[in-house]
Order: C-alpha cells, then structure tokens, then sequence
C-alpha cells in the first residue's frame, strides 16, 4: 500500500479516485440499504456520477457523457417513472429475511466471488496477447478513436445493436399496451354469458 | 491518470459483490433491476480500466455496447413490470410463483 502511495502518481489524481470510489460504494450501499425504490434510485444515480468521474479520470471523455446521459438521463429516469406510475414506493420490511439463512448464506456467496476475482485478478498475467489489435488510445483523441473502432472493426456488433434497439421498442410496446389481444381474450367469456343474451333479443 | 490498474480493478470487483448481494436479498422487483444495473456498471469499470492498462480502444468499445444492451434490457425489463402489475398490485417476486410445480 505505501509502495502504491509512493509510486508515481500525482495528489490530483489521487483525490479524484478517492472521491469517485466513495460516490460509488455510497450509492451502492444506498441502492441496497434503502426501504423505499426511489431512494433506491436516487442513489444509483450517485452510483453512476462515481462511475462517470472515474471514466473521465481514464480518459474514456466520451462515454463519460454517455453514461451520464443514457443511464442517469434516461434508464434512472424510466425507472422513477414506473416506481410512480405504478405507486410502489412503499416501503419494503428489511429487517426480517423471508428464508431463513438467506442474507448468511448470501454474504458467504459474494465473498467467494469477489475473493475468488481478486485473486485470480492478482495471479494472472494483463497482456493483450497481439497488442492493440483495433486501435492504441494515444493516437487519435478519444471520440475520434472510439468512432473509428465502432464503425469499421465493430461494425457489425454495431447493426445488431440498432436491431436489438428496435426489437426492445416493440416488444415493449407489445408488453405495456393496455387493450392487448391477451386482455380482450380474457373479456370474451363474460360477454358471451352475461351480455349477449338480454341485449340481442330486445 | 497514473492510479495503478489494480485498484480500479478491486473497486470494480467490490461494487459487482455489491449488486451480486442485493440482487440476492431483496424482494423489489425495481430494486432487483437497479442492482443489475450496479453489476453491469462494474463490468463496464473493468472494460475501461483494461483499455487504458492495455492501451486499446477495443474495451471502450464493448462498453458501448453494454450500455446499449442495458438500455434495452431496462425497457423490456419494466415492460415485464408494468404487465405484471396489471394483474397483482405489489412488487415482490415471492408472490410471483404461479409457474411453480
């Protein structure tokens, strides 16, 4: 640890990871600690500021931006809408675990995994085989050298993704739409029983 | 930017045991989704700190495509929610055993 501390890095780069390292860990302890959803998401939005912070401390600028938009702007967004619409933001009873056992044996499963990353993690060799195979990080700027990746190495995993894009749209417009045939099927039975036969006949 | 790889790479491992953990102890559907989205953000921590250590755009890259796939893992995800609230007024998934044998 002091060797770390000793190393080569400078104080301002040391402040801005330790900042964005609590925001992160706050915001996640938040996320599961608190009774109420919106609470919940409120403090993922912490969580993802920490996030972004340590992007930009990377140099990855532009999906800094990203993040902040799509996940803080929109996912935390759709997220507080259903929470409201649905009026779930009551709170959830913590303090008793419905199976007994669970939150033990729950701990013991993340600190295996976790352990077992770290470890595994510290044991294994980081070098990338045949070096930088799409793109180096230094030669372009980082917009320039991300555009570049995704639209001619990673063109295709790009059209897929716009695919996936509009699949999700109409599957969730299939899943939420309110007079779906599933609903009208169901109704069909009471009318043929209740309704028709006083009406028609008059 | 001269913060060794590795404690990116602890903190990423930390906030994915986070999300593991809440994932398996809570009952709200939506707080079961946000701690989803905890482990993903992990993942995507992991993929920038070894483009930077690698010196490669490659992992900046599939961090896009993560955030695209959560995106619409998000929107079909509370599409499932809302149908399912159409027929059952809470959000807790023990009630949601009618498919059980």
């Amino acid at each position: 640890m002091s060797a770390l501390l000793a190393s080569t890095q400078t104080l301002p780069d040391l402040i801005v990871f330790i900042v964005g390292a609590l925001m992160i860990l706050a915001g996640a302890l938040g996320v599961i600690a608190w009774r109420n959803p919106v609470h919940s998401a409120l403090s993922l939005v912490l969580t993802l500021f920490g996030i972004a912070v340590l992007f930009i401390e990377q140099g990855a600028d532009f999906l800094a931006a990203v993040q902040i938009i799509v996940y803080a702007g929109a996912i935390v967004v759709l997220f507080l809408f259903v929470i409201m619409f649905l009026g779930v933001d009551k709170t959830e009873n913590i303090r008793q675990e419905p199976l007994a056992g669970q939150r033990f044996l729950a701990v013991l499963l993340v600190v295996v995994v976790v352990g077992s990353i770290i470890a595994l993690g510290s044991e294994a060799h980081w070098v990338g085989g045949a070096q930088s195979t799409v793109e180096k990080l230094g030669l372009y700027d980082n917009v320039t050298a991300l555009g570049r990746a995704v639209f001619t190495d990673y063109l295709f995993a790009f059209e897929a993704t716009a695919a996936l894009l509009i699949i999700a749209v109409v599957g969730a417009v299939v899943l939420a739409r309110r007079s779906g045939t599933a609903t009208s099927d169901e109704e069909l039975p009471t009318l043929e029983l209740e309704d028709v036969d006083e009406e028609e006949v008059l | 930017m001269s913060i060794p790889s590795s404690w990116y790479l602890i903190l990423s491992a930390v906030l994915f045991g986070i999300g593991a953990f809440g994932l398996l102890v809570r009952r709200n559907v939506l707080v079961m989704f946000m701690c989803i989205e905890l482990m993903l953000n992990a993942a995507n921590l992991a993929f920038v700190t070894f483009s930077r250590s690698l010196n490669d755009i490659g992992g900046q890259a599939d961090v896009f495509f993560v955030l695209v796939v959560a995106a619409a893992e998000v929107v079909v995800g509370l599409g499932i929610v809302v149908a399912i609230f159409r027929r059952r007024s809470n959000a807790i998934v023990d009630d949601l055993s009618s498919m059980k044998g």
